[in-house]
């Protein structure tokens, strides 16, 4: 809840006291709905991240949306090819706004091991990336760091 | 009355979908619920790898390969790291086979746990998934003691293994060994008899013997429905003929003779895991012993200078392999999981070309759900256990 020194919490109240823009960036921080995308090997790290042992939902990121137009967060894991880069572009174009991209692992971010025709040599060519997580795969938690990265620039952002 | 009017619909199914397995697309046709006709386009995960490995030396090849089938990345060394000994006529120590063979199967189970958890979750029962992860991460754990990663170890290398076994390699095989037959019995108590889960795989997507055959489906999809083909038993790799172990058979050829087949196969792999690690000693030797492959021990690189200019001629050119081609064919864990290389004679090959028992699983997809529900295809995917990296690369 709402930082008390700084936003007036009286327990005494029935109302609290707060900028709207914190409240709302404080939901959409606490409350990262990602779209299932999974391409290649990372996914299954990404399986890993919100499976029993590393358990995103600590940080309220685990609800995993087969619609890309329930998502907030697009984690790019994988390997992007030009063949699939069209069909990530218009999932990306189907989720609402505000949305951000996570992109997941080496060949995600700068090709990877994989500089050849195949492969698009970082989404960032294609999706506007806010977070790059390094790695091949990324560990699990790796992928969480990146996440609480992305949960402060959400928080210091003009809703 | 005019006359109804009806029409098939085709629906556009990936290659962005919870259920396909990575990014396999399907276009299916549909008559109501009834599945007409099922057109898979494959590609979405294309990656070049057989042409990179074109570019890179002989032993840099090993990382390549274990991203192509990622679930069974040291399957994919293995068969790697065997053509190319076979083409340079190396014979490994006993030692290394025994460890090769642990790591193979440690590497089956960890597979069949990840097809095993999506499996059942898309035919409805999400909390296997978290069961099956939880006992892989303890396999992620082995890896990560042998070589410091969780998911590719190229530890598998030409010419032996990467280093000799850490401390405490023993204990924590043994302890995983003592867990797992207990957790086996756990996720069979709910699947097994479970009436629902029979219910949607019992009678659906029927494969014949004459059909996989026909399809190039071997492993798990032809033994469901009869075949007895086994690499481990027909064409024995890394000392197999001398492990006591049956190879698990059904007749039926439906998902849930699938599922039988790849249980008691994990089973049969824990059986063979305890055999293995009896065999292994603590330590010992990692490598055989041909200075064209494998460097020189570091004492001798420090003193000799012969030792000394080897070992740079390992890790800057590289070493050669003599020219000619060959196939060598293991048992992954989604069925025969061949590497054909040729070689120039160079220090890079001229080929690299993987046999994927996921391409073939996906090119008979068509031919098993035609006629049944949609609902179905979920369930025959995930028994056909398709991985999109090994069936693209």
């Amino acid at each position: 809840m709402a930082d008390t020194h700084e936003h007036g919490l009286d327990p005494e109240l029935p109302f609290i006291t707060t900028k709207l823009e914190w409240l709302i960036q404080w939901a959409r921080r606490s409350a990262i709905w990602p779209a299932q995308f999974g391409l290649a090997c990372c996914a299954i790290e990404m399986m890993a991240m919100a499976a029993s042992r590393y358990d995103i939902a600590r940080f309220g990121a685990e609800v995993f949306r087969g619609s890309p137009r329930q998502s907030d967060l697009m984690i790019v894991a994988g390997r992007l090819s030009r063949k699939m880069a069209p069909a990530m572009r218009r999932v990306y174009d189907q989720m609402p706004d505000p949305k951000w991209v996570i992109s997941m692992g080496a060949c995600a971010s700068v090709g990877g091991v994989f500089d050849n025709y195949a492969i698009v040599q970082g989404v960032d060519q294609v999706v506007p990336v806010d977070v790059f997580v390094p790695g091949c795969p990324p560990r699990p938690e790796a992928l969480i760091y990146g996440i609480v990265q992305l949960q402060q620039k959400i928080n210091k952002s003009r809703a | 009355m005019a006359e109804l009017r009806t029409e098939t619909m085709t629906v556009n199914m990936g290659p962005q979908h919870p259920s396909t397995h990575g990014v396999l697309r399907l276009v299916l046709e549909l008559d109501g619920e009834v599945i007409q006709s099922v057109m898979p386009t494959i590609g979405y995960l294309h990656t070049g790898i057989e042409k990179t490995a074109e570019q890179k030396k002989w032993q840099q090849v090993i990382p390549l390969v274990e991203r192509m089938d990622y679930l069974a990345a040291q399957s994919n060394s293995l068969a790697y790291a065997l053509s190319v000994e076979k083409l340079l006529g190396l014979t490994m120590p006993q030692r290394v086979n025994d460890i090769r063979v642990l790591i193979a199967e440690l590497q089956r189970l960890a597979s069949h746990l990840i097809w095993l958890g999506t499996h059942a979750m898309e035919i409805g029962a999400v909390s296997m998934l978290f069961y099956a992860i939880r006992e892989r991460e303890l396999l992620l754990n082995i890896n990560e003691l042998i070589a410091g990663f969780r998911f590719f170890p190229s530890y598998i290398r030409i010419g032996g293994l990467r280093e000799d076994l850490p401390r405490g390699f023993h204990e924590t095989v043994n302890e995983f060994l003592d867990r797992f037959p207990t957790k086996m019995d756990e996720f069979e108590r709910l699947l097994t008899k479970n009436d629902i889960f029979r219910r949607r795989t019992e009678g659906v997507g029927v494969v014949t013997l004459e059909n996989a055959y026909q399809w190039g489906l071997l492993g798990p999809i032809a033994r469901g429905a009869g075949s007895d083909y086994d690499v481990r038993k027909y064409f024995p790799y890394c000392g197999y003929e001398t492990y006591d172990f049956v190879v698990p058979t059904a007749t039926e050829g439906d998902v849930y003779a699938r599922y039988r087949v790849r249980i008691a196969e994990m089973r049969q792999s824990i059986n063979i895991c305890r055999q293995a690690i009896k065999r292994i000693s603590p330590t010992g030797v990692w490598a055989c012993d041909d200075t064209r492959v494998v460097p020189p021990p570091k004492d001798k690189v420090y003193t000799e200078m012969e030792a000394l200019i080897q070992h740079f001629l390992i890790y800057s050119q590289g070493f050669t392999v003599p020219a000619g081609d060959c196939y060598v064919p293991i048992e992954g864990p989604r069925g025969e999981h061949g590497c054909y290389i040729v070689s120039d004679g160079s220090n890079r090959p001229w080929r690299v070309k993987m046999r994927a028992p996921s391409f073939m699983a996906i090119q008979a997809i068509p031919s098993i759900v035609q006629g049944g529900l949609i609902a179905d295809l979920v369930a025959v995917i995930g028994s056909s256990d398709v991985v999109m990296g090994d069936c693209d690369r």
